[in-house]
């Protein structure tokens, strides 16, 4: 069974079709990167699988359950988490309290009004385990409005992480980071277990082509050229839209 | 934190034996209506503060809970049939409202609230066999929980002290809960918490139940207070006069609305009797307010509190420096 099945998803805004019958298999603990010029539509794509987006047409399947019209919000619970390109985290909290927001999410006690939640053990131990291991744990207090880009950009990976997907949608993971932090970022990355699967946009070849196992190259949301590592980058396609001569 | 709680001590003692330090009925039910005001303005401050939602109807639906009571007793009802009534009633069109007013957030929610309110404004105003249209309604008695008569001011002030302990403490609580944080969430990142696996929509329903019983609460104080009901109660003015408590005294803060219904209340009241242009004064109050601390009166004197703090500290360790450096 595969773990996420996108079959002739289509989207339009208006006239602009950003989303042409995409088709896309990936495997369980796979590694895929989405690739593409600006405005090939990655990020719509990622908007359709997480549900942010209707598509017109075509259909979405997570481990072989139809979930294309199942609500966004519904779908963190059956396994589903994403990064954003544009970093969206809650400025006026701490780090801890935003990776306790992505912990409470999925659990009924998000409902509760009358706990105090500083006091719920369980959310406090998990959120500093996440954040350890991002390599946040000694600043897990100090405010986000505090905090540096490259901080950021793994708060919103502990986020992520933090709520245990089974498929994990990743946009542009690397985007803004120095050499240094990008390193660590892929570290990070490296590090997660193979029970989940991973889908990343990235620009960054560098790194991202040693993370992929598989590449899809979407260009005016289609896919062009789709395969592992080397076929990707050796076929002529790609020199001709993305990678340039 | 022992200072917070001594001055929490303070207060509270302060407002505990207020009919024996506070000389005169007058005073006493200024207290009074500052405390059911401050109701008012804690649960607004749910939507306004915690939730990010402006309600520029609220007056609309602290009216509803006053005529529901106001009707009721004159169909010759209980005081008890009378309040449980209002409640069921309010909740209701709290619902209504939320639902109707959900469909948008920013300026569309702003909008939609200040339609709602004046609409109810317009029944409480033309729908005469019901409300009794301008010449509003009058209530003949006040009740009597256990014996007490709330006739009697010092029992009154009490009833609402404890309404308002009750209160405060709901909402204290509500704040610190999973609940109160998921809906400050969606305050700040409505996207971010939808993709977490929130239901936006609902958090924010339940925020606007919460805000409307706390309305309804103090609205039932109020028109025992009062005895009276008219469609002045529901109007626009009413509405944004709640909302400048709220943003005066410091949206999104536990003891802001309650300092803001203090404010006005007391120019209102009290300050009216000495200036015939009070509305100018209250006018003048809230531009120094937005020019000085644009975030309220208790972040910003916490503020000022913090800097004053600050600079004592440092120049308590530099004195000996500078002694050292100029000789």
């Amino acid at each position: 069974m595969t773990a996420l099945t996108v079959s002739g998803l289509c989207k339009s805004f208006g006239g602009l079709h950003v989303t042409t019958d995409v088709n896309l298999n990936v495997e369980p603990g796979e590694r895929r990167l989405i690739i593409g010029p600006n405005g090939a539509g990655k990020t719509t794509l990622f908007n359709l699988i997480t549900g942010e987006l209707t598509p017109d047409a075509g259909t979405i399947k997570l481990f072989g359950q139809d979930i294309t019209r199942v609500p966004s919000r519904r779908r963190p619970h059956l396994g589903m988490a994403r990064t954003y390109q544009i970093i969206t985290l809650f400025a006026r909290d701490t780090i801890i309290h935003n990776v306790t927001l992505a912990l409470m999410g999925l659990s009924p006690s998000r409902w509760n009004p009358l706990i105090d939640l500083k006091r719920q053990g369980h959310f406090v131990e998990h959120a500093q385990a996440a954040l350890e291991r991002v390599g946040l744990g000694h600043i897990a207090n100090r405010p986000l409005s505090q905090t540096s880009y490259g901080e950021r950009r793994r708060v919103e990976i502990a986020m992520a992480l933090t709520q245990n997907p089974k498929v994990l949608l990743l946009d542009e993971p690397f985007a803004g980071l120095s050499i240094d932090e990008r390193r660590d970022v892929k570290e990070l990355l490296l590090a997660i277990p193979r029970d989940v699967t991973i889908v990343m946009i990235e620009h960054n070849m560098d790194v991202a082509l040693e993370f992929a196992e598989r590449i899809t190259l979407l260009h005016f949301g289609e896919v062009i050229v789709e395969g592992n590592r080397a076929e990707v980058v050796a076929n002529p396609r790609t020199r001709e839209v993305y990678l340039g001569h | 934190m022992s200072g917070r709680f001594l001055a929490l001590g303070i207060a509270l003692v302060a407002l505990a034996t207020l009919p024996y330090w506070m000389t005169g009925i007058y005073y006493i039910n200024v207290a009074s209506q500052i405390l059911f005001y401050a109701i008012f303005a804690l649960g607004l401050n749910v939507l306004v503060g915690y939730a990010g939602l402006v309600s520029l109807g609220h007056a609309g639906l602290f009216g509803v809970t006053a005529y529901a009571v106001g009707y009721f007793l004159q169909l010759g009802f209980g005081h008890p049939f009378a309040i449980l009534a209002a409640l069921v009633i309010s909740m209701v069109s709290m619902a209504i409202y939320a639902v109707l007013s959900l469909r948008s957030t920013g300026i569309g929610f702003i909008m939609i609230t200040l339609v709602l309110g004046e609409i109810l404004w317009g029944l409480a105003y033309r729908w005469i066999s019901l409300t009794g249209g301008d010449n509003g309604l009058s209530l003949q008695t006040r009740p009597a929980p256990f014996g007490f008569s709330l006739s009697d001011v010092n029992t009154f002030y009490y009833a609402t002290l404890i309404i308002f302990l009750l209160s405060i403490g709901a909402v204290a609580i509500f704040v610190r809960s999973p609940l109160g944080a998921a809906l400050m969430g969606t305050r700040d990142q409505p996207r971010r918490m939808n993709a977490l696996g929130y239901h936006v929509w609902a958090i924010r329903f339940y925020a606007c139940l919460f805000s409307g019983l706390l309305t309804s609460v103090s609205a039932i104080l109020f028109v025992y207070y009062t005895q009276f009901i008219s469609p002045q109660t529901l109007s626009l003015t009413s509405s944004a006069e709640v909302l400048l408590m709220v943003i005066s005294g410091g949206a999104g803060t536990l003891l802001g609305p309650i300092v803001g219904a203090g404010l006005v209340v007391i120019v209102k009241t009290v300050v009216s009797g000495f200036i015939e242009r009070w509305n100018f004064l209250l006018g003048a109050i809230f531009v120094a307010i937005v020019i000085l601390m644009p975030e309220g009166l208790v972040p910003g004197t916490a503020r000022l509190w913090r800097l004053a703090w600050r600079k004592r500290e440092r120049s308590a360790k530099s004195v000996p420096g500078s002694a050292e450096a100029k000789p």
